[in-house]
């Protein structure tokens, strides 16, 4: 049985706004090829002020699909259209409490639907660009449409890469071999087309993963030329010898700084700069980090926008944390504030 | 909440608490290894030695010796196919049908995949069943295996395995069949048949999970799957799972004691049921071949609705069924057995599995009658498909992505 929350199972045994909606202008019919669901909106809106005010649906489909639809309807009622169309399809889970990964293409059709019900409203004909492969990475929901745009778009030939642009075997990385396989598809693909030089493919089985898990951790936390110490070190505070360079431009410190003995006003300056290194990651997702205080090894910070209800919002603490131990060489621990 | 309804025994069914009883020596003072030397090895192997008479029993096979004791199985089908392969070098080819369980479809094109086999996947019709001509023509000198299921898991469509045996051999192939679905449901009279490999698991027939066996035909060339000790007489390594030994013996004996309680009232259940809900429910029908196939399985596609909604409803309801819908499925695919059976997919989607056993009674049918309208008509109410009863569906067509 599929791990649904609560608000799914309120929202598909007892839906709001069920039904056919009679005095629609606005009708979006979209389906998911993946599973063979489809599901039909349709909008009463307000002619002169955009507003959307009736909102009704039905939808063939599982029970995540009638709930994402309903919850879809709650959303959008009242909201002009503009307002509507910046609702993306993680505001549909994330108002139900999240998915499962294998079912957050129901809560893409609530988002596809609504795009096509206001293409009808302004008589034009909506077109899909979305495609959806097979589910690659469990712990992220990552299918192979999107690991297949993020190695187009910006010439992945590296599993690493895969990772980092699409989060695609951050997590337990059983999704290895399927990381590898798509890629090495692509990449292939690719080099038919004239896209890519041959030499620069991923051939599958030329990267060990055991040695990627290792790696991709002090990698990650460093993007910039910071001396490292393993973690172990770094919490007993041993004097680091060499300068630390932060950011873009390299603030050099006056003193060999032992990491205990950072000034606060230093070590504050230093968690700020590493959150600015690691804010586009987060932006890309539609997400924010804020430094909200420091008191001695304790940071507190603020998750926004996408971050937000997000399922993933302890590993992305997990990860901002781990980047600040790994800048600062302090054992410091990151709390999150509402 | 009212008394569960337990409707999915083709999925697992209840271990018998007869069974239970005969298996839990086997976990204290009965701890002995078959195979040692000594008293407390002697009496376990006594034991394992009845509980394979009890299974061969079962089987109608000719010799006790012919079961080999396995985990379940998706091991007795994957042993079942690389040995037939090994054994016959000069052979290349494999023979088997589209509507197979996993663990028989997913290791052939691994196989096909990796060692470059030639697999032919014969076809079914709409009632599922197999094209037997297409069947006659994939036969050759170079089929090392044939592998049909008895009875789909699915649908319970039987196929006619002992006829497939005798053409498999006319052409010196191996014949397996998976009959995960069938032993303990439908008489089985192994000795008389051609087949040579047969797959069985114990917790279909109200054995514990975690055991099944593997027939094999005196005479036949075998190659073990795992490598190691001696036991099962070299055709299983590995120290023998006596208490899941002991557990399948027993649940064989009582499914023999109870095979006609299983023909008879078990299908008039199913029966009822089935008529039951053609009746109240408009657009729905039973799916596979209503002549020949497993007395307990009835699976009905209700048109327009999606099956994931339907169960969760059911189990709302205290009702345990099954659905070939893609998404009750971890993979999203919807049912290969009702998409080789061409069932429109707003049909193949609502199709919901109901399979009984012998725990089953009328009160169980009554309940699922009582709910199973109120569940469709919400469903459809909220379908963009659906029309009302007898109309063709609404003019529906939405942009797929």
């Amino acid at each position: 049985m599929w791990d649904y929350t609560d608000k799914v199972k309120d929202y598909f045994f007892d839906p709001v706004n069920a039904g056919v909606l009679e005095t629609a202008n606005a009708v979006g019919e979209v389906g998911a090829i993946a599973c063979g669901d489809a599901l039909k909106l349709m909008l009463r809106i307000d002619p002169e002020t955009e507003v959307i005010e009736a909102a009704k649906f039905q939808t063939f489909g599982c029970g995540s699909a009638i709930a994402s639809s309903s919850a879809l309807t709650e959303l959008i009622l009242g909201k002009t259209i503009r307002e509507a169309l910046s609702i993306s399809n993680q505001d549909i889970a994330d108002f139900l409490g999240g998915l499962p990964p294998e079912k957050m293409h129901c809560s893409v059709m609530g988002w596809e639907a609504l795009q096509a019900a206001v293409a009808n409203f302004r008589g034009e004909t909506w077109n899909d660009d979305h495609v959806e492969g097979e589910l690659v990475c469990k712990c992220f929901g990552v299918d192979a449409g999107q690991i297949e745009r993020a190695v187009r778009a910006n010439r992945l030939t590296r599993v690493e890469e895969v990772t980092n642009y699409t989060k695609a075997g951050g997590g337990c990385l059983t999704c290895f071999e399927k990381i590898e396989a798509v890629l090495a598809e692509i990449n292939a693909a690719m080099v038919a087309e004239g896209l890519l030089a041959a030499a620069e493919a991923y051939r599958v089985g030329s990267v060990d993963p055991k040695s990627l898990k290792q790696k991709a951790r002090p990698k990650a936390a460093a993007p910039q030329p910071i001396e490292l110490k393993p973690v172990s070190e770094i919490v007993v505070a041993k004097p680091a010898p060499a300068p630390i360079a932060v950011g873009g431009d390299v603030a050099v410190l006056e003193k060999p700084v032992a990491a205990t003995r950072m000034t606060t006003v230093q070590k504050i300056r230093l968690i700020e700069a590493t959150l600015d290194e690691i804010r586009p990651f987060l932006k890309r997702d539609g997400g924010d980090c804020e430094l909200v205080d420091v008191d001695g090894n304790t940071v507190v910070v603020e998750l926004t926008g996408a971050c937000v209800g997000c399922q993933m919002a302890s590993l992305t603490v997990g990860g901002v944390q781990e980047k600040l131990i790994a800048a600062t060489g302090l054992p410091l621990r990151v709390i999150p504030v509402k | 909440m009212p008394t569960p309804v337990y409707l999915d025994n083709n999925a697992t069914t209840r271990c018998d608490p007869a069974v239970v009883e005969a298996m839990l020596p086997y976990f204290t003072e009965q701890f002995g290894n078959p195979s040692s030397m000594h008293a407390f090895g002697a009496s376990v192997g006594g034991a394992v030695k009845q509980a394979r008479a009890g299974l061969a029993a079962l089987l109608g096979a000719e010799h006790d010796h012919e079961i080999v004791f396995t985990s379940g199985g998706t091991e007795s089908d994957n042993t079942a196919i690389l040995s037939a392969l090994e054994a016959a070098p000069d052979r290349d080819e494999i023979v088997t049908s589209a509507v197979e369980h996993p663990a028989v479809l997913a290791l052939l094109s691994h196989l096909e995949k990796t060692r470059g086999i030639r697999v032919h996947v014969i076809p079914v019709d709409g009632q599922g069943l197999l094209d037997l001509e297409a069947y006659r023509a994939a036969l050759s000198q170079k089929t090392a295996v044939v592998s049909i299921m008895w009875a789909n898991n699915e649908t319970g469509t039987i196929f006619p395995v002992a006829e497939l045996a005798e053409m498999a051999k006319a052409v010196g192939a191996v014949f397996h069949t998976d009959a995960v679905q069938a032993v303990g449901k439908i008489p089985i009279d192994l000795k008389s048949t051609a087949i040579d490999l047969l797959s069985l698991s114990g917790h279909k027939l109200h054995g514990p999970k975690g055991i099944g066996a593997l027939y094999v035909r005196r005479g036949s060339r075998f190659r073990s799957l795992l490598k190691g000790g001696h036991q099962e007489r070299g055709r299983r390594a590995g120290t023998e799972n006596t208490p899941g030994i002991v557990g399948l013996g027993k649940a064989a004996e009582l499914a023999l004691l109870h095979m006609d309680d299983e023909v008879t009232r078990v299908a008039a259940l199913r029966d009822r049921l089935e008529k039951g809900l053609l009746q109240r429910i408009p657009n729905c029908f039973v799916t596979g071949n209503p002549r020949e196939r497993l007395p307990n399985t009835a699976n009905i596609a209700f048109e327009f609705i999606e099956g994931e909604g339907i169960l969760l409803l059911l189990n709302r309801a205290g009702i345990a069924a099954s659905s070939g819908s893609a998404c009750t499925s971890g993979s999203l695919e919807p049912s290969h057995v009702l998409r080789a059976m061409k069932i429109p997919y707003t049909a193949a989607h609502g199709a919901i599995r109901f399979s009984f056993s012998r725990d089953n009674t009328d009160a169980d049918v009554d309940r699922v009658l009582e709910v199973m309208p109120g569940i469709a008509e919400k469903l459809r109410a909220l379908s963009p498909f659906w029309k009302g009863a007898g109309e063709a569906p609404a003019a529906f067509a939405p942009v797929y992505a």
